[in-house]
This record gives C-alpha cells, structure tokens and sequence, in this order.
C-alpha cells in the first residue's frame, strides 16, 4: 500500500504510523458526558468499504494525513492534511 | 453415526462406502426459539453447548458462507491458559479444560496435542515478568515452568541463543498448551450439534435484525424471515457490520493479520515457540509445515490479505530467532480479518435490546477459546447470567472504566493488542 502524502507524494506505507478512525478529530468537549467520551475513545463505525482514518507521516515530513480509503480493497481514494480536513 | 476404531476398519476392508455427511443441509424453519448468527467456531460451539448442558435444541445456526470457512479454518490452530489478569485467566483455564476432554466428548478427532508452547524471554526484566506471569498461571491451577538458558538449549536446540541484540535468557513453558486441527473443531462441534438436532443453515446471510419495543422478533435473512426469541451475534470479524443492523457501536475495529506455512518438513519443531523481541510465533503442523506468524498489518482492513512490509517483518523475526528457518520455503500465506477490542479481550455479554446477546472482540485468540467461549455464551443466552468463569467481558467496561483488561499494558487503542 502506497500513501501519497500531501507534502511529499506517494509514499510507501512503511513511512507512516497509523493512529485509527479520523473520529479523533472531532474531540468532545470535557464535559460533553460519558456517553461522548466513550464514542470518541473506544467505538468505531468499522465500515468494510470506505473509510476516513488518521496517518502520521513519520518517516517523512511528520504530517498527520486523513487518508480516505477502502478497507475492502485498500484503495487510496484521497489524501489531506488533517489540519485542512479538521477546519 | 459414531465413530470407533472398529469402524474405521469395518469401512477401510469394504471401500468406505458407509460413511454418511456429518450433518444435516435442512431448509430454515419459519420460527426458533434462538437464533445463531455465525457458523464459526464459536457459534458452532454455542449452538452444541445449548443443546447438550441446557437441553435447547430448538436453534437454528445462520452461516453465510459454508462451515468452516471463515477464521476458524484460517488461523494458527494455537491452544493454551497462560493468561496473566484475573478475568482472563479463569476464563481460558475453564476452555483448556474443555479442549482436554473434547475429542470424548464430540466423539470426534480433533487432533489436539498439548505438545507444550515456550514463550522465550532476552532480557532480566522479561524474565520477572516470565515469572510473574508463571505464578499467576500455577495459582490459576495451570501449568508452568520456568527454564532456564540451558534447560532450553537441550529442548530448542534450533535457536539463536547468542544472538548479539536479543540473547535468549530463557523462556516461560506451558506444557499443556499445544495445538489442534482447526477443521475438525468445526466439524465435531457442527456435527455434535446436529445430532443434538439444531438446524445448521449454509448460504444463509442476515441481513437485518427485527426488534420490536426493544425486544429482539427475529432476523430476515437472504433464505426469508425466521423468528426468534433470542439472537445471537457471534460473527467476530464481521462485528460491527451485524451489530450495526441493531443499531449498535462496537467498541472494534477489524485488522488484518497474515499467516504463513512452509512446504511439509520432517519434524523440526516439536513445541510452539514465540519469540520475546519481535511478534513470531511459530509450531509445525502434522503434515510437516511450518506455520507461524507475526504482528497485525497495523491498519483497519477487511481485505482478508496483507502488505509486504508485514511480510517482511514476520520474516526477519524467525530469521533472527531460528536461522535455519531461511531454508525452507513458504508455501502459502494468508490474512484473516481479526476483532480488535480497544483492551485486547474479548465481549460475551447481553446488549441494550432483550433477547440479543453479543459474542465479540477475539482479537488475535479466538480459537483457543472456542470451546469455552461456547460453553459460557450458552450459559448466558440460557440462563441469562453470566457463567462464573466469564463475569468479566462486559460491554459496558469501556464506558465506566470498570473491569478493563489490558492483559499487554498497551493502552486502549485498538491496534496495540
């Protein structure tokens, strides 16, 4: 599997350390109850088809990455910058 | 029809033509009392357990593709209780027993042989934690024994002990764990069942779960509806997809982990041996492979195929390990599509919605625990209380915090486990 890094291009995947579902942008507030944080820490949509999930160029530019891909086939649909993709 | 060694040679002098199928192919009823969603391992065992400690054979098992061809034919075939936590260790003590008396039991061989697993150690730290872990087994009422360098050099003469970066110190060994033919626990456990008489229904996928006023009705299926008063989700590799048709979250997420065998050899490998200093675990099968194993491809996947880097990282650690490895050739490899749960440990518990029940979250273990992961699910869906020997694999752990079981100390992401 290849991952093109939105600074540095395609990439191997061996560059890069995988954090999980992209879910982890969207952090609940202190408050938000157990109910948010459990959402947040510890379920998972888990599709088998596409999915958005959290790369950390390690080896390379030390980017985060929302890759967009299929878990089915690991096709690579797009690749962008957490910080963009967050905003 | 039971088998004996008489009959075997009854058959063998008269061209094994009175061999029959070992179960049943019935149409789906319209209506059971409990559906089993799974035909895997797991739901098998639940479904023979059912019948045969709760006198329950009103059940239909639900299985999409055939039996046996999910990841109980596709895993390591690896069986042990060298559990460390509390919840964990009764639990897999309770499974090898039943493992232990299992082929009297289903009448059936499954061929398992407690040919011993040793888990190495390279270093002081690891070998206290050998030791830690060795106690908590002996006091669990299972077995271990500590070797040391030397004890090990005349057992495993094979390996790498002056390996410069990783010198072996010794390994933790667990005489009665070992390995069994995965096949055959699918189709002792299925034909068991069968002669119990639950219907085991083939090409028969779930497509949705009816629940009415927060009970569970039944299931529709790609064979038509079929009615139930409870459902039981045992599909782990495909969890969140069929828990999702209840409306549920899993706590899981689905990795790929490859698997690999070398042409037959003649024996070599008398034990299961893992390595301390990089994930491998290897053990030869009856037929002379090699079979052995490493880390997860580290990405969620259902692919059921890996990467090369996998590859070549499971590589280098049983080269590393066992030099003389790199002289055999691998003949096939393969991916299996794996339950992470963020702690590592399985979910056997009751959901939200009455009368359905999820079995989950096995992680790279679930074939070991087969028989008692079917024996205490049953106990639940039966009795609707948690058997004594799985109080701890709750659902809601996650949400308070209560009762998590990291058994690595990796912490609660779910490809650490």
């Amino acid at each position: 599997m290849r991952i093109t890094c939105p600074y540095c291009g395609e990439r191997d995947r061996r560059e890069f350390y995988y954090r999980g579902a992209a879910t982890d942008l969207d952090r609940p507030a202190p408050d938000a109850g157990e109910e948010a944080w459990e959402n947040f820490v510890f379920l998972r949509e888990n599709p088998a088809g596409v999915t958005r999930d959290l790369w950390y160029h390690e080896g390379g530019c030390g980017a985060w990455v929302v890759v967009t891909r299929n878990t089915v086939t690991h096709e690579v649909l797009e690749t962008r910058l957490a910080s963009e993709a967050r905003s | 029809m039971r088998f004996s060694g008489l009959r075997v040679l009854k058959e063998g002098l008269t061209g094994n033509k009175g061999w029959t199928p070992h179960w049943r192919d019935p149409e789906p009823r319209p209506e059971y009392d409990i559906v089993i969603i799974g035909g895997g391992g797991h739901g098998l065992s639940t479904a023979y357990y059912l019948a045969k400690e709760h006198g329950l054979t009103n059940v239909a098992v639900l299985e999409k593709g055939y039996i046996g061809g999910g990841n109980v034919g596709r895993n390591t075939t690896i069986v042990r209780a060298n559990y460390f936590l509390q919840g964990n260790s009764e639990f897999y003590s309770h499974s090898l027993k039943l493992w232990e008396g299992l082929e009297e039991d289903l009448n059936y061989n499954v061929m398992h042989s407690q040919r011993g697993i040793i888990n190495l150690f390279h270093s002081d730290g690891q070998r206290d934690a050998a030791a830690r872990r060795g106690n908590m087994m002996i006091s669990q009422g299972d077995d271990a024994i500590l070797l040391s360098r030397d004890e090990l050099r005349k057992m495993l003469p094979y390996l790498n002990y002056d390996d410069l970066r990783f010198p072996i110190y010794g390994g933790l060994y667990h005489p009665r764990g070992g390995t069994a033919r995965h096949d055959a626990v699918a189709w002792g456990y299925a034909r068991g069942a069968d002669q119990r008489g639950v219907d085991l229904i083939q090409n028969c996928e779930v497509t949705g779960i009816d629940i009415k006023n927060g009970a569970v009705r039944g299931v529709q299926t790609t064979r038509g509806p079929i009615r139930a008063r409870k459902v039981a989700m045992v599909v782990a590799g495909r969890s969140s997809q069929v828990a999702a048709m209840a409306g549920m979250r899993l706590p899981i997420e689905s990795h790929v982990l490859q698997a690999f065998v070398t042409e037959g050899l003649k024996p070599v490998i008398d034990h299961v041996v893992t390595f301390g200093m990089g994930h491998f675990y290897i053990s030869q099968s009856d037929k002379g492979g090699l079979v052995f194993g490493g880390d997860l491809d580290f990405y969620a996947s259902y692919a059921a195929r890996g990467n090369l880097p996998t590859v070549e990282n499971v590589m280098e650690a049983g080269m590393a390990l066992m030099p003389m490895i790199g002289k055999a050739r691998v003949l096939r490899s393969w991916g299996g599509i794996m339950d992470m749960s963020p702690d590592g440990s399985p979910i056997i518990d009751r959901t939200h919605i009455d009368g359905l029940y999820l079995n989950c979250g096995w992680n790279y273990g679930g074939f070991k625990a087969v028989p008692g992961s079917g024996h205490v699910f049953a106990h639940l869906i039966a009795t609707d209380r948690h058997h004594e020997n799985a109080t701890k694999f709750r659902l809601d752990r996650f949400r308070t915090g209560r009762g998590v079981m990291d058994e690595e100390g990796k912490g609660s992401q779910h490809n650490l486990h």
